[in-house]
């Protein structure tokens, strides 16, 4: 975001002694989401035992892995004005489905291929109703969220499904330079997505039509098309991390990634990503990642209670919209 | 006793500009007050600091012979003022009779008293002259309906000075007429309005006194607008002289460019047919609601045509979106800018390359900013945009300078060959409407058939070459260039009871 110094911009602010206060809080909410991040992340380094250790932060970075890929493709859906809520029925389903596959033909190839293929048709489903049949992108979702978990039961009979091919096994369990293959994947998913939303017209395209559907399609964009293949494109990502999940717990569980969607929608608004559409940065989602992942990652570390991260997952949803909010009045 | 209004000296800073500076502007009761300047001159921001929205750094504020210190939008309203935006604020689902009560809805212990409001709400709209049926839902009415609704709504909170920004930019001709008599009514009735238009004409038809704003000061204020020419307020406005502002240029014309028959859709009742030659500038006339917007989407692809075909050079086209007209060098301006032309959160740069970014580059995919960096430069100082940098949001630019920049998207592009406008000067101030009639010559002398759809008279009488005008959902009549009248335009164009 750059700064602005336009008349329109400025909200009158009542003469009185808080709008200091007011002003200052509206600069932090509005530029610096990292700064924020960092004094936090400071803060608990010093007062959070073993926070900060080599082997915490990389299990940090494992747990935030899956959300922060399809974070990823979550803020092209947002940034286009759209709105996803199956990823998580499709992670579990396709962590489900290799994990059968894998057993039958004893090849992990065919797993992944069949895993990236499922979601891949969801999401194109997905995307050619909202973008062709024009229902509401929150219904459509919705009843492919509930659709697809059902499938995952059905194939897998509602048990897990359990591998023990050796690959399957390696493929998340590998790692490079001490860093696990998840987090080597997630970074590139950071670095690929961050490129095409800065750098390509697909990005480009994605921010004109949220920033204004009627407008793209008169300046010659195929919207719809373009609304299909970011779906599609969702549904693949949320696909490989279903099965990089499976592949970590060595099963597939049709029970798996419950609530998986909202954490990912709180990581891509919580990273600045406006719900209105048309704008979004890749260093904000990362930030929303790791809000995320942090939290998490210390309320273990002080053994609190399971119960309670629930409730403090909701409060930091709920802080999220305020401050995508705070930032859009006016506009 | 009526109130007077008077605002002194009023200063208004902006971080690095000075939006209003030591104006001064006063009112007196029964009459219309034009507030005029172009766009930026600050009457937005005039508007907003008598409507309690912002607050002077200095200068007094004073209704009635009382200083007032609005600290909010309720405190002006509370104070007899009502502000009439160009966006309306109503409830679409809800009746006239409950948008009217909206917020005192007459109840029986929390029962809504559907009689009762449809009573009152008749009684408010007969004593206002306005013939409405109360029951009616907002989002059946037309604008002016709305606008009328809102103006009731005003005077219902006993409003003593009404202030009506840009309130014909979306009328008909027909409308104006019926918002012009409820703001007759209502000086009759001893009110201050104040009334903010580009539009010289009705400012004379209409106000008896002027003020001028131009960059933030007073320039002019005419108590009496006898005597005053049209050119004295134009100069004024702009700060120079402008001669013609459309300056029309004759051209000599080129074989048939686009070639458009039988052509019909949901509004387009009848089949059109009509050809433009290359050079041509052809203007579309007609009522809201006569089928000329339909008409240029379905030439444009943005509406599928039910029947009809389109040639270009003599090449049938079929044009099923907007991206296989663009192909067959169609360009297209559309009628809405904030809705259907900007993209507003989105820089300059990104609003003028993102028709020609759709295939440049390896194979469209990647971007060359680096050129689009400077094809963006090239067109800011081409067409005089104002801008602080290509970097700005384009929400933040004047409507002059928007359309500057849809007209740069479509220029950007090597083989346009039809340019399709659609209310292309629409809220624009005179300085930049006479920078885009220069351009629509430009793009004609290039040898581009230019299509100019607009409910200004004047303003197609003053570039066209030709004129056609659709009633009803049908093209009734070509009138050449000498036999051009705002009368015959006018009679052709309004269905047959009103035309006499």
């Amino acid at each position: 975001m750059k700064t602005e110094t336009t008349p329109e911009r400025k909200v009158a602010s009542p003469p009185g002694s808080d709008s200091f206060w007011r002003q200052l809080l509206a600069f932090l909410l509005e530029y610096n989401l990292v700064f924020i991040f960092l004094a936090i992340f400071v803060a608990l380094a010093f007062s959070v035992r073993y926070f900060f250790t080599v082997q915490n932060m990389l299990g940090l970075a494992l747990s935030v892995s899956q959300i922060g890929m399809v974070a990823c493709t979550m803020m092209f859906c947002l940034a286009s004005r759209d709105f996803d809520l199956s990823v998580g029925s499709i992670v579990a389903f396709a962590g489900v489905l290799s994990a059968t596959v894998i057993n039958f033909t004893d090849n992990l190839w065919a797993g992944v291929a069949a895993a990236l293929l499922s979601g891949a048709i969801i999401g194109c489903v997905n995307g050619v109703i909202i973008a062709y049949l024009r229902i509401n992108a929150l219904i459509t979702t919705l009843a492919t969220m509930e659709m697809v978990r059902g499938l995952a039961f059905i194939t897998s009979h509602g048990q897990a499904v359990g591998v023990s091919n050796a690959d399957f096994i390696y493929f998340a369990g590998s790692s490079f330079l001490g860093i696990s293959m998840p987090i080597w994947m997630t970074i590139a998913c950071f670095v690929v997505f961050g490129f095409l939303l800065n750098s390509t017209v697909y990005g480009r395209n994605t921010l004109a039509i949220g920033g204004n559907p009627e407008a793209a399609r008169l300046a010659g964009i195929h919207v719809e098309r373009m609304r299909v293949v970011i779906f599609l494109v969702q549904g693949v990502i949320a696909g490989l991390a279903g099965v990089i999940l499976a592949s970590r717990i060595t099963s597939g569980q049709p029970n798996s990634a419950q609530g998986f969607e909202l954490n990912v929608i709180s990581a891509c608004v919580l990273g600045g990503v406006s719900l209105k559409g048309g704008s979004a940065a890749i260093s904000g989602v990362i930030v929303g990642v790791f809000i995320l992942g942090t939290a998490e990652n210390v309320m273990n570390l002080l053994n609190i209670d399971a119960f309670y991260q629930y409730l403090v997952r909701g409060a930091i949803l709920l802080a999220a919209v305020v401050v995508d909010q705070q930032r859009t009045r006016g506009d | 006793m009526p109130a007077s209004l008077q605002l002194n000296e009023i200063t208004k800073r902006f971080p690095g500009v000075r939006a209003l500076d030591r104006v001064t502007f006063s009112a007196e009761p029964g009459s219309v007050h034009a507030l005029i300047g172009e766009n930026g001159a600050g009457k937005s921001t005039l508007l907003k600091i008598l409507g309690g929205i912002y607050q002077p750094d200095s200068g007094s504020l004073i209704v009635g012979g009382v200083e007032r210190h609005f600290v909010s939008a309720a405190s002006s309203i509370a104070a007899g003022i009502a502000i009439i935006h160009q966006e309306l604020h109503y409830v679409p689902n809800l009746t006239i009779a409950e948008n009217l009560l909206l917020g005192h809805l007459p109840h029986h212990y929390g029962f809504f008293r559907r009689r009762d409001a449809v009573r009152t709400a008749a009684g408010h709209l007969q004593r206002m002259g306005v013939e409405l049926n109360p029951r009616a839902k907002l989002k059946t009415l037309s604008i002016a309906e709305r606008q009328m609704v809102e103006i009731c709504k005003a005077l219902l909170r006993e409003a003593q000075i009404i202030a009506l920004d840009e309130p014909t930019s979306s009328l008909s001709h027909h409308e104006t007429e019926i918002l012009f008599r409820l703001v007759r009514d209502l000086r009759r009735q001893g009110k201050i309005l104040i009334y903010v238009s580009h539009r010289l004409d009705e400012i004379f038809e209409l106000c008896d006194a002027c003020t001028v704003l131009r960059d933030g000061h007073t320039v002019a204020t005419h108590q009496s607008l006898a005597g005053v020419s049209r050119a004295q307020l134009v100069e004024e406005m702009v700060g120079r002289k402008i001669d013609d502002i459309y300056n029309y240029r004759p051209r000599t014309l080129g074989t048939t460019r686009v070639e458009v028959s039988d052509l019909t859709g949901k509004q387009v009742t009848r089949p059109a047919t009509f050809s433009v030659r290359a050079g041509e500038v052809v203007g579309f006339f007609g009522l809201v609601g006569s089928g000329r917007s339909e008409l240029m989407h379905l030439i444009f692809g943005a509406t599928r045509a039910r029947s009809g075909s389109v040639k270009i050079d003599g090449r049938p086209i079929r044009a099923r979106h907007p991206i296989d007209a663009i192909r067959n060098g169609i360009a297209f301006c559309p009628e809405d800018r904030k809705e259907s032309g900007i993209v507003p959160i989105r820089s300059v740069t990104e609003n003028i390359n993102l028709t020609a970014r759709q295939r440049a580059g390896w194979r469209g995919f990647f971007i060359d900013f680096a050129r689009e960096f400077k094809v963006t430069d090239r067109f800011i100082q081409r067409l005089a945009i104002k801008t602080p940098s290509r970097r700005q949001k384009i929400r933040f630019l004047s409507g002059g300078n928007q359309q500057k920049v849809i007209l740069a998207r479509w220029l950007n592009l090597a083989d346009v060959r039809v340019v399709i406008m659609d209310e292309p000067t629409r809220g624009i101030d005179v300085g930049a409407k006479h920078e885009i009639y220069n351009l629509i010559f430009e793009l004609a002398e290039r040898g581009c058939a230019v299509i100019v759809v607009s409910s200004e008279l004047p303003e197609l009488i003053g570039i066209a070459d030709r004129m056609l005008v659709m009633r009803a959902g049908a093209i009734t009549a070509e009138i050449a260039r000498d036999d051009f009248s705002e009368h015959l335009a006018l009679s052709l164009a309004l269905p047959d009871e009103q035309a006499a």
